[in-house]
Formats: structure tokens, C-alpha cells, sequence
């Protein structure tokens, strides 16, 4: 280690006298190629549609606070809940996991950046341009897509509000992104790793995105080709979806939960590969499991191209199709299940310290392997179809996606900050930010159980009388939630302007070649491949 | 974990303790419901045993974590071991998994098996989900009719206030409650065939367990056998537009013999209604009548989309107030607009008696300012029809 730190500094010194191009101002972000310049971009990005998606969602729990239409009249309610759903997985969550790939990736293989950096700055500058389109469409005469984030025909084609074809164009620009931030990842990983650097010796940080951008190039056309169908049965006059013309609704939502189901992997997938870099680190010991955890990656992987229709028990399958998803959906909590048991392996018998990463890598298991026990209730058909399209499966969703996903990126910067920005994060905010964060999503999300059970529909501007106490809460916990958020951007504003000095490696326990760079990360890392570690797993 | 932290965790617990003790939480329902068929009792046992099974994982595997949390931790001085691996460990929590999910499979499987049997059924009953009603046809009897919400709009809209959260200015069975429900008879087996005119919906009943998507232009299969006679209620289960939160499912389970004294009732309704449409042809109705009945109906089948005060909800929804339509267009366009239907707009003709048409179109060319003077009575709507 002491060889590579030595080799970095001398690298470092050669780098600022001749090769550093930065520009100055606005244009060094809008013609960048450095990664981790691009990482922040998306990062930043991210954070802004969380807040968007977030204010998004607020309105919706205002208005559901109590029984009676207060603030929004229906059709506005359902665009409400169809572009919180599309910002928070299009915009939120998958962008914010590109940005720690960016980031990361290329210092955690010893690689001096991405592959292909002008497409990485391509791949990134199209997102704002999407996201405008799908926001602004809320102040044009047809109004913000109101068919769910779902959409599914007919009511996003024949009855749809007309803002179908902007939606279409969004969603294609996302793609377009999402699939180069992809093949960027799987061709630097492929091409770029250290010398000594086998495929079983990489961080599982590095396998588990490895493993999500091959799920992305293979999912995405998918996704690119429904919603073409759906413009061309809107404008073109097709019939894809619809019976009269010898098309089948049906069929769209075999379409699209085929894109659907692996894109949930997509959003937790990297989630794993976070956690698992975490919990050693602060338990002092070694990964349980190494290889394990690279196997039930890949196989929940496969898996997922082959339990779609379990979102579609209530279509009208026929038995077979009902019992050969059901049992498929129910062998993917075998690999989950072998993960959370390897991590609680890892913290077993470890030195544990509790620093922020460490909170919330342990929320994480936690409140996600809750959200699998939901999933697994779900994947019973008979059950599912009571919970089917209930706040049951919002409860379930969110679980997964915010203690889940969200959980496992503040984890992630919270490891990471004092490396991107050279200082350590208060651990007073941040604590703050915790501790709020953990009870006021509780008391979101997890009362929504009841309700689902209850017989609440989801997707509802107004309800029955006897979801009013839980809905009361559940709007609390929401709006304490979001304002729980802002107590995060003042953490990270506070990190970047100032604080302690961050040394190279703030976390004795901590592993991997991003640690072996000075902290903050120097513009350009790895100009010289660095030597391995004999001993390095 | 350092004394801060220590403070931190036990400010949550209070704060969490607190909200468990609300006395909020008494009369809410908390887990699924029983329900009042063998097959509803079958999945909420089935419920019960995954729940059980996953708080007994849960108990084990957050009970470790939490064990390694409290005593394997550096401010106790814990010395980190060293095992990272366990070729039979992992063997272990792969096959035990295994195994517990067969045992979920196998009762999970043979409940299914019954729910998709719908043979030997002794009634049948269509129901057509639309925008934002169901319709229910009963096969073999040549009853059928449209079953749409019954809580007044004052009520949704808060106009008598808000709720307070004693259950005033809404109704007990706020949002739950239809004009005409689904009548079905105890201990038989009533067999659903489930199909839409327009979106896909979904008929949800929880005590039956039945939830069975509405697909236009498919019919999906589903049945139910209730044991106890009552008023069971569901909603709309599939996002299906504007009013998606909006059409209730109410069912009235009869007995036997309440139920044939129904069936019979309905067919003399049947009959009467058949004769006062043939009355209403000679009759000429005041326009007085006619703006009252128009409004009634203008209320309960057009304000959905076309709003109360005629305005609509542009785009999607025209406004009537000033249209071509209702003041310039012709008084036979207008009817064939009602009973057919164009685009999104479903037809009117089957639902809405030859007066309710004739009064409804009166009132759309005389109300909010359209003051056209146009009376339209049932004749014209039978003539114009008849074209």
C-alpha cells in the first residue's frame, strides 16, 4: 500500500503540471469527461429529482391527510402519483447509482476513468433535457401523464389526457441514457481493471453494477419498444392493446412488467454492492461469503427475467401460468435470504463501530429484509389476490426502494463524502438526519400495511372512513420524512465547504484502492495502473 | 456505540412508544379480513401462516444482528475473528429456505386450485366495468343495470365541511355506498364473467376474496360461494382515470328465498318501467319537469366528466356550457351524442330511460346560461332515435 500511495502522489504531481485541462465555470461541467466529475453531476442530479419527486409526493399525502377532496381534484391526484413514481425511479434512484458507479468504479479497479468518457458526458446531459419534458408537461393544456407510472393501456392510449407522446419521448431520452451509462460501465470493467485484477478478486461494489448494467442493456429496449407501440396505437392508429383491432391490454402488461421486473433489480442490486462494501468495513472483517454473494447476484438476476407476471396475478392467467410464477417469485427469496444471512455473518463476532455508513447500512438490512418478507407474502397468488393493487404492495414497494435503495445511497455517501470532498461530514447533522430519517419512514410507511390489509386501494384520491386514523399518520411520518431530506443537503453542503480534514483513509477498517488516493480524490487517479496486493481477496 | 448515539436511541424509542400508545389507533382494522367463503377463510389462513413464518425469521435473524450489535461491538473491546467463509454454512441457509418455502407452496397451490375452478355454478352474472361504474346483467333472467356511487358529491367535496374525524359530514358508508347493488343468493355458487367497455377495472370484494380484472374486449372468470346473507362492500381495484377512487362494489348476499322474492320484484319493475316508457311517448312534460328531472340526471350520469357547472375539465372533457353542441347543433345530433356515445364518451342509450334523455338534453340546452328554449320531450327522443 505505502509503494502505492507513493507511486499516486508522483503520478498526481506529473498530472497538475501538464495534463489537467479543467476549464473553469459552467463549461467545465457542460464538456467534461472526467468521471468523477460526471459521478457528481449525476449525484446532484439525483438529489434534485428526489426533492422534486419528494415535493410530488407531499402534495399527495396532504392530500390524503383526511377523508374529502382538500387541495387536488382527481385527475391532477393520479398525475401527481404517475410523475412522483416516474422522477423517483428515473430520476432519483437509478441516476444516483450511475453516479457512484461513476465515481467509484474507475478508482475501485484502478483505472484512470471510464471507458468511454464523452459518452458518459452524453449519457448524463440528456437526462435534464428528459426530465424537463416530463415536468413541463404539467403546465401544458393536456396536463402531466395520469395513467400511473405504470401506464397502462388503454387508459394511457385511447383515454389518456394527450400528454402520452411527451411522455413516450421522456421516457425513450431515459433510456437512451440509461443504456450508455451501461455499456460505459460494462466496457470499462471489462477493459480496465489493475493488472492481477481477476473477475473473483473485484469489490462485489464493482460485480453487483457489473451485474445491473447487463440487467439494463437487456431490459431497456424492452421498455423502448412498449412505449412505441403505445405512441403508435395513440397517434398511428395500431392496435397493439386494443381488442378491436385484434390487439390484446393485456399483452402491454406482459410488456412491460417483462422491463419491469428486472428493472426493480436494477434499483437494488447496486444497493447490495453498497452494503456489502459497508458492513466489513465497520465490523472489521472480511466479507462472509465472497463468492456466495457474486453467485446470488447473478441468480436473482436470471430470476428476474422469469417472474414478471407475478405483478399480474389478477389479469385472468390461466393456473399453470398462476403456479409457475408464484413458484419462481418464491425461489428469489433463496439467494436474497443467502445475502441478508451473510451479512449478519459479517457483523458476527466482528469489532463493530456504529459511524453513519454503518446506521444505515444496518437500517438497511433491516427495514429491506422487511420489505422481503412483504414480497414473499406477495408472491403467494392466493394471498396476492387480496393484496393486489392495496397499500399493502405500497407498503411493500417502498420498503424496498426507500429504506431500501434510498438507505443503501445515504450509506454510500455518507462512506464516500469524505473521499469526494476531502473533509468528514458533521456527525451531529448527520445524526440528526438519521434518526429522523429512521422514524418518520416507519411511521410512512409502515402503517400502510394496515391499510392495505384494511382493503385501501392504492393509487386514490379519497377514501372510506376507516383509513382515516392511519392515513392521518402515515401523511405525518411523510411530511417529517421529507422534511428530514433537507437536513441531508445541509450535511453535504457543510462537508464540501469545510470541516475536519478527511486523511486518506478515514475508516481503519475500510478496504479497496479508493483509499489508497488522497482524500478528496485527485481530478485524475491511476494514471499508472496500480500494483495489487498479494494478500487482496 | 458512543453515549450520543445511546441518547439518540432512546429519544426514538419514546417518540415511537408514544405514537403505538395514540389512542388513535382503537377501532382502525389491522390485519386482512376472514371473509364469509370457504375460500376467503383458506387465504386468510394462508395469510396467517406466511406472517407467522416470516416473524419467526425475522425474530432469529434480526435477533443475531442485534446480539452482534449489543456484544461484538470495538467499544467492548471485541477482538474481530477472522472466518469468512463456510462451504456448509451456506449450504445450510440455502436448503433451509428451501424448505420452508415448499411448505408455504404446497397449501398455497391447493387453495389456488379451488379458487380457478369454476365449474358447477348455479348462477351467472356479467359484470361490465366503464368509467366509472359497474354493470351487472344477470344471464337467463333478462335483469341487468348499472351500479354506480350513491355518496352525495356535497359530501366528497366537503361541502357540509370537513371531516373532523368524528364521522361528520360524511356518511358511514362514505365511498362505499351504490344506487342499485349486486343482489346474489347465499350457499350457491355464483359464477362471475368479468369483462370492460372502455379502461381496464377491476371488481374487488375482500370478504369474498375475489379480485378479478375487467379487460375490455376479454371476459375473465371468477366465483364465489358466501355462507353468510349480508352487505359486503370493495372498490375498484385497477387505475382506471378520474374517478378510479369513485365506484364502489356493493353486494347483497340474500337468502334463498329473499332472493327469488327479489328476482321476481325486479322483472315487475321491469314490466312498470317497459309501460311508463310507453306512457311517456304520449305525454308532454312542463319545462318545469323536465329541468328537474335533466338536472337529477345530469347529476348522476354527465357531472362526472362534464362537471357540475357545465364547464367540463378541458382537455379531456368538453365544457357544455356555450358548446356547438348544446345551443347551435341540432336537437337530434344531440340526442344521438347522449345515446351512442363518441370517442371517450360512453352511450347513454341503454342506461337512461327515453325520458331521462329528453330531459337531460332540455337541461343541457337550457342550463348555466345556454337558455336556448329548447323542450325536448320523449317523442322527439324516440323519433330521432328511430332514424
Amino acid at each position: 500500500m505505502t509503494t502505492d500511495t507513493v507511486n499516486e502522489s508522483l503520478d498526481d504531481a506529473h498530472n497538475d503540471d501538464h495534463h489537467d485541462h479543467k476549464m473553469t465555470g459552467i463549461k467545465r461541467w457542460l464538456y467534461t469527461t472526467n468521471h468523477k466529475d460526471i459521478g457528481t453531476l449525476y449525484l446532484w442530479f439525483s438529489f434534485i429529482m428526489l426533492l422534486t419527486g419528494g415535493a410530488l409526493a407531499m402534495v399527495i399525502r396532504a392530500e390524503l391527510f383526511q377523508p374529502g377532496l382538500q387541495i387536488v381534484e382527481p385527475d391532477f391526484f393520479n398525475q401527481l402519483t404517475t410523475t412522483h413514481g416516474l422522477i423517483m425511479v428515473f430520476g432519483a434512484i437509478m441516476p444516483a447509482f450511475t453516479g457512484f458507479a461513476n465515481w467509484m468504479l474507475p478508482m475501485m479497479i484502478g483505472a484512470p476513468d471510464m471507458a468511454l468518457p464523452r459518452m458518459n458526458n452524453w449519457s448524463f446531459w440528456i437526462l435534464p433535457f428528459a426530465f424537463a419534458i416530463l415536468i413541463g408537461s404539467f403546465f401544458m393544456e393536456s396536463g402531466a401523464p395520469n395513467f400511473g407510472w405504470t401506464f397502462y393501456a388503454p387508459l394511457s392510449t385511447t383515454y389518456s389526457n394527450g400528454s402520452t407522446a411527451f411522455f413516450v419521448f421522456a421516457v425513450h431520452i431515459m433510456g437512451i441514457s440509461s443504456i450508455m451509462g451501461a455499456i460505459n460501465i460494462v466496457v470499462t470493467i471489462m477493459n480496465l481493471r489493475a493488472p492481477g485484477m481477476t473477475y473473483m478478486k473485484m469489490p462485489l461494489f464493482v460485480w453487483t453494477f457489473f451485474i445491473t448494467a447487463y440487467l439494463l442493456i437487456a431490459v431497456m429496449p424492452v421498455l423502448a419498444g412498449v412505449v412505441t407501440m403505445l405512441l403508435t396505437d395513440t397517434y398511428f392508429g395500431t392496435s397493439f392493446f386494443d381488442a378491436a383491432g385484434g390487439g390484446d391490454p393485456v399483452m402491454f402488461q406482459h410488456i412491460f412488467w417483462f422491463f419491469g421486473h428486472p428493472e426493480v433489480y436494477i434499483m437494488i442490486l447496486p444497493a447490495f454492492g453498497i452494503v456489502s462494501t459497508i458492513i466489513p468495513a465497520f465490523a472489521r472483517k472480511k466479507l462472509f461469503g465472497y463468492s456466495s454473494m457474486v453467485y446470488a447476484t447473478a441468480s436473482i438476476a436470471l430470476l428476474s427475467f422469469i417472474v414478471w407476471a407475478h405483478h399480474m396475478f389478477t389479469t385472468g392467467m390461466p393456473l399453470f401460468g398462476e403456479l409457475f410464477f408464484m413458484y419462481c417469485t418464491m425461489l428469489i427469496a433463496v439467494p436474497t435470504g443467502v445475502k441478508v444471512f451473510n451479512w449478519v455473518a459479517t457483523m458476527w463476532r466482528g469489532s463493530m463501530t456504529f459511524e453513519m455508513p454503518m446506521m444505515f447500512s444496518i437500517a438497511f438490512v433491516i427495514l429491506f429484509t422487511i420489505g422481503g418478507f412483504s414480497g414473499l407474502m406477495l408472491a403467494l397468488t392466493p394471498v396476492d389476490f387480496q393484496y393486489h393493487d392495496t397499500y399493502f404492495v405500497v407498503a411493500h414497494f417502498h420498503y424496498v426502494l426507500v429504506t431500501g435503495s434510498l438507505f443503501s445511497i445515504y450509506a454510500g455517501a455518507y462512506y464516500w463524502l469524505p473521499k469526494w470532498t476531502g473533509h468528514m461530514y458533521s456527525e451531529r447533522l448527520a445524526n440528526w438526519h438519521f434518526w429522523c430519517s429512521l422514524i418518520s419512514v416507519n411511521l410512512l410507511f409502515f402503517p400502510m400495511h394496515f391499510l392495505g390489509l384494511a382493503g385501501m386501494p392504492r393509487r386514490i384520491p379519497d377514501y372510506a372512513l376507516q383509513f382515516a386514523d392511519f392515513n392521518k399518520w402515515v401523511s405525518i411520518g411523510g411530511f417529517a420524512f421529507g422534511l428530514s431530506q433537507l437536513i441531508f443537503l445541509a450535511v453535504v453542503i457543510k462537508c464540501i465547504k469545510g470541516g475536519e480534514k478527511a486523511p486518506a483513509k478515514p475508516w481503519d477498517g475500510a478496504e479497496g484502492l479508493e483509499w489508497t488516493v488522497a482524500s478528496p480524490a485527485p481530478y485524475h487517479t491511476f494514471s499508472t495502473p496500480p500494483a495489487l496486493e498479494e494478500d487482496k481477496a | 456505540m458512543s453515549r450520543s448515539n445511546q441518547r439518540w436511541l432512546l429519544g426514538a424509542w419514546l417518540c415511537f412508544g408514544g405514537l403505538l400508545s395514540s389512542t388513535a389507533w382503537a377501532d382502525s382494522q389491522l390485519n386482512l379480513t376472514k371473509g364469509v367463503t370457504a375460500v376467503s377463510r383458506e387465504v386468510y389462513d394462508l395469510h396467517m401462516l406466511v406472517l407467522y413464518i416470516c416473524t419467526a425469521i425475522g425474530v432469529i435473524v434480526f435477533g443475531a444482528m442485534f446480539w452482534s450489535m449489543a456484544f461484538h461491538r470495538k467499544s467492548k473491546g471485541a477482538k474481530a475473528a477472522d472466518f469468512h467463509e463456510s462451504t456448509k454454512v451456506e449450504i445450510l441457509w440455502t436448503a433451509i429456505p428451501i424448505v420452508i418455502l415448499i411448505s408455504m407452496a404446497v397449501p398455497a397451490t391447493s387453495t389456488l386450485i379451488d379458487m380457478e375452478n369454476n365449474n358447477n355454478s348455479e348462477v351467472t352474472i356479467q359484470i361490465t366495468g366503464s368509467q366509472w361504474k359497474w354493470h351487472y346483467k344477470y344471464f337467463d333472467q333478462g335483469i341487468e343495470y348499472y351500479s354506480v356511487l350513491s355518496t352525495p358529491r356535497e359530501e366528497y367535496e366537503n361541502q357540509n365541511g370537513t371531516f373532523e374525524g368524528n364521522g361528520n359530514a360524511k356518511g358511514e358508508n362514505y365511498l362505499l355506498e351504490v344506487d342499485k347493488p349486486l343482489v346474489i343468493p347465499a350457499n350457491k355458487k355464483v359464477r362471475f364473467l368479468i369483462t370492460s367497455d372502455d379502461v381496464i377495472h377491476s371488481w374487488w370484494v375482500p370478504a369474498f376474496a375475489v379480485k378479478q380484472d375487467a379487460n375490455p374486449g376479454f371476459i375473465n372468470e371468477a366465483w364465489t360461494k358466501v355462507d353468510v346473507p349480508g352487505v359486503y362492500r370493495g372498490q375498484c381495484a385497477e387505475l382506471c382515470g378520474k374517478d378510479h377512487g369513485f365506484m364502489p362494489v356493493v353486494v347483497e348476499v340474500k337468502s334463498e328465498q329473499d332472493y327469488d322474492a327479489w328476482l321476481n320484484e325486479q322483472h315487475a319493475l321491469i314490466a312498470q318501467a317497459a309501460d311508463a316508457e310507453k306512457a311517456s311517448l304520449d305525454a308532454t312534460m312542463s319545462k318545469d319537469e323536465l329541468m328537474q328531472l335533466g338536472e337529477a340526471t345530469y347529476m348522476a350520469h354527465c357531472a362526472a366528466c362534464h362537471q357540475p357547472t357545465g364547464l367540463g375539465l378541458p382537455p379531456t372533457f368538453p365544457a357544455l356550457k356555450d358548446s356547438i353542441v348544446a345551443t347551435q347543433g341540432s336537437i337530434a345530433e344531440h340526442i344521438s351524442l347522449i345515446e351512442n356515445g363518441k370517442g371517450m364518451m360512453p352511450p347513454f342509450g341503454k342506461q337512461l330511460s327515453l325520458k331521462e334523455i329528453a330531459a337531460v338534453v332540455t337541461y343541457e340546452r337550457n342550463a348555466w346560461g345556454n337558455d336556448t328554449g329548447d323542450l325536448v320531450q320523449s317523442s322527439d327522443v324516440k323519433a330521432a332515435s328511430g332514424e
